[in-house]
């Protein structure tokens, strides 16, 4: 079947099996890699995207379900080339990943949570990576990364409002 | 984990549905897919077609008809778990969403797809127990309601008929006096599936007598299960804290709990006599408390 994806702000023409899901899809079709496949059937949050905005299971998704939606990956978020965002830089920061498998789930279920909200509290962090399985960091800098990029982003609105 | 190939289809009405579900018995209804799509992956389920119905209009949103809660089945639960209207006339509902999955899942997760798959320990469908929703179910011969109560027949067991999709459910609106929820579960980890929940509503009097009490368990046995006898105790009472004891223990020394390798029947047993009445006096303190009174 073909379907028309729009993957971070681009519109791609496919042409998949049914049975395809849009992790496979985005990484196999799309080239795409950045989206980790890790347990296939739901429950790590290693292949986490944005859909509209909200994250979603790309691995619990089919690629014939994605058309008229607006899909992030984790190579949206970059302002640039060789650019990190403010949030991917607070990772590296505060060593937020070890073996990095789980990173673009987690980088892009805190993004959705900084679109919310640049004031999270601590139980708010918790809980927008509660469907993200780290093995490597205990999870510590991850709501510390989190928590800096808030920051981060609080100041630089401040500035930006002249404040 | 790759599923069988499969055809897919997204008919646009539900009469387009139910024709493609009639003319194909190993064909499947997909909504969000957050069961189906694990269950595919794993090859075990192995549909010839998979029917889309996430898209179909009539099947989104919620609405009130005064003295229902009507939520079409395809509504995404984090949709559902947002919605003023499900928060102020279906207390019980919203108060359970929290517990549904996680939030990426409930981002596609719907309404219906949960009640129609009837996980034993799934909280929408508790929820619809204990309140005794009316399940509206369309088959291509015919529309027909049934009662959550009589819609689940064992574990991952419906009474959905073959071929049919449902497609609206509606939770009833309690209107009278002060309204109060309460609901707790013990899992292994938040969001787990539940080993046990409990969920409560109650409305009190201006005197804070209880005047309705509804009480549900789920994850405990095969299906969810309402527990009327509790109501039938307390009704009239005050929920004073020993008489709900003494009513929930009463009530669940009979409930037929499972027993596997994450707890015994009997350490199910005490749990859920434990978290009806939290339950219970939850709803009753916010009822007090007047948070839904209105």
């Amino acid at each position: 079947m073909r379907v028309e994806l729009s993957v971070n702000g681009r519109t791609v023409a496919v042409d998949v099996e049914p049975r395809r899901t849009l992790l496979d899809c985005l990484r196999e079709d799309v080239g795409l890699d950045g989206t980790h496949a890790g347990c296939e059937h739901g429950v790590c949050g290693a292949c986490t995207i944005l859909l509209d905005g909200e994250p979603v299971r790309s691995c619990l998704m089919l690629a014939v379900q994605g058309d008229g939606h607006a899909i992030t990956t984790i190579e949206g978020l970059s302002p640039g080339p060789g650019e990190l965002s403010v949030l991917q830089d607070a990772f590296c920061e505060t060593h937020g990943l070890q073996c990095g498998y789980c990173t673009p789930g987690m980088i892009l279920a805190g993004q959705a949570l900084l679109a919310r909200t640049l004031s999270p509290s601590r139980a708010e962090i918790v809980e927008a990576i509660s469907g993200n399985i780290c093995r490597c960091t205990g999870y510590g800098q991850i709501v510390e990364a989190i928590a800096l990029a808030a920051q981060r982003l609080r100041a630089a609105n401040r500035k930006a409002g002249g404040a | 984990m790759k599923p069988v190939a499969f055809d897919y289809a997204r008919p646009t009405s539900v009469p387009e549905a139910c024709a493609l579900l009639a003319g194909d018995e190993n064909a499947r209804v997909l909504a969000g897919g957050q069961t189906l799509i694990p269950m595919l992956a794993m090859r075990l389920a192995r549909p010839s077609r998979l029917v889309d119905i996430a898209r179909i209009p009539e099947l989104s949103g919620t609405r009130d008809t005064g003295t229902h809660v009507v939520i079409g089945a395809a509504t995404r639960q984090a949709v559902a778990e947002r919605d003023p209207l499900v928060a102020r006339k279906a207390p019980l509902l919203a108060k359970a969403l929290p517990w549904v999955g996680h939030a990426p899942t409930r981002n596609r997760g719907t309404i219906g797809g949960s009640i129609a798959n009837g996980d034993p320990a799934a909280e929408i469908p508790l929820v619809a127990v204990t309140l005794d929703a009316a399940l509206v179910v369309e088959t291509i011969a015919e529309t027909s309601e049934l009662t959550a109560v009589d819609f689940y027949l064992g574990p991952m067991i419906t009474a959905l008929p073959e071929g049919g999709i449902l497609t609206s459910v509606r939770f009833p609106v309690w209107a009278d006096g002060r309204i109060g929820t309460g609901f707790h579960e013990v899992s292994a980890r938040k969001s787990d599936f539940a080993i046990v929940a409990a969920a409560a509503q109650v409305a009190l009097d201006a005197d804070g007598r209880c005047t309705a009490l509804a009480l549900g368990i789920g994850g405990a046995g095969d299906t969810p299960v309402r527990l009327d006898g509790v109501a039938q105790a307390l009704i009239g009472s005050r929920l004073e804290e020993e008489a709900v004891r003494e009513a929930v223990e009463a009530a669940t020394a009979e409930l037929e709990t499972a027993d596997d390798l994450h707890a015994s029947a009997a350490y199910r047993r005490r749990v859920a006599a434990t978290l009806a009445r939290r339950a219970i006096l939850d709803a009753r303190d916010e009822a007090a408390g007047g948070r839904h009174a209105r």
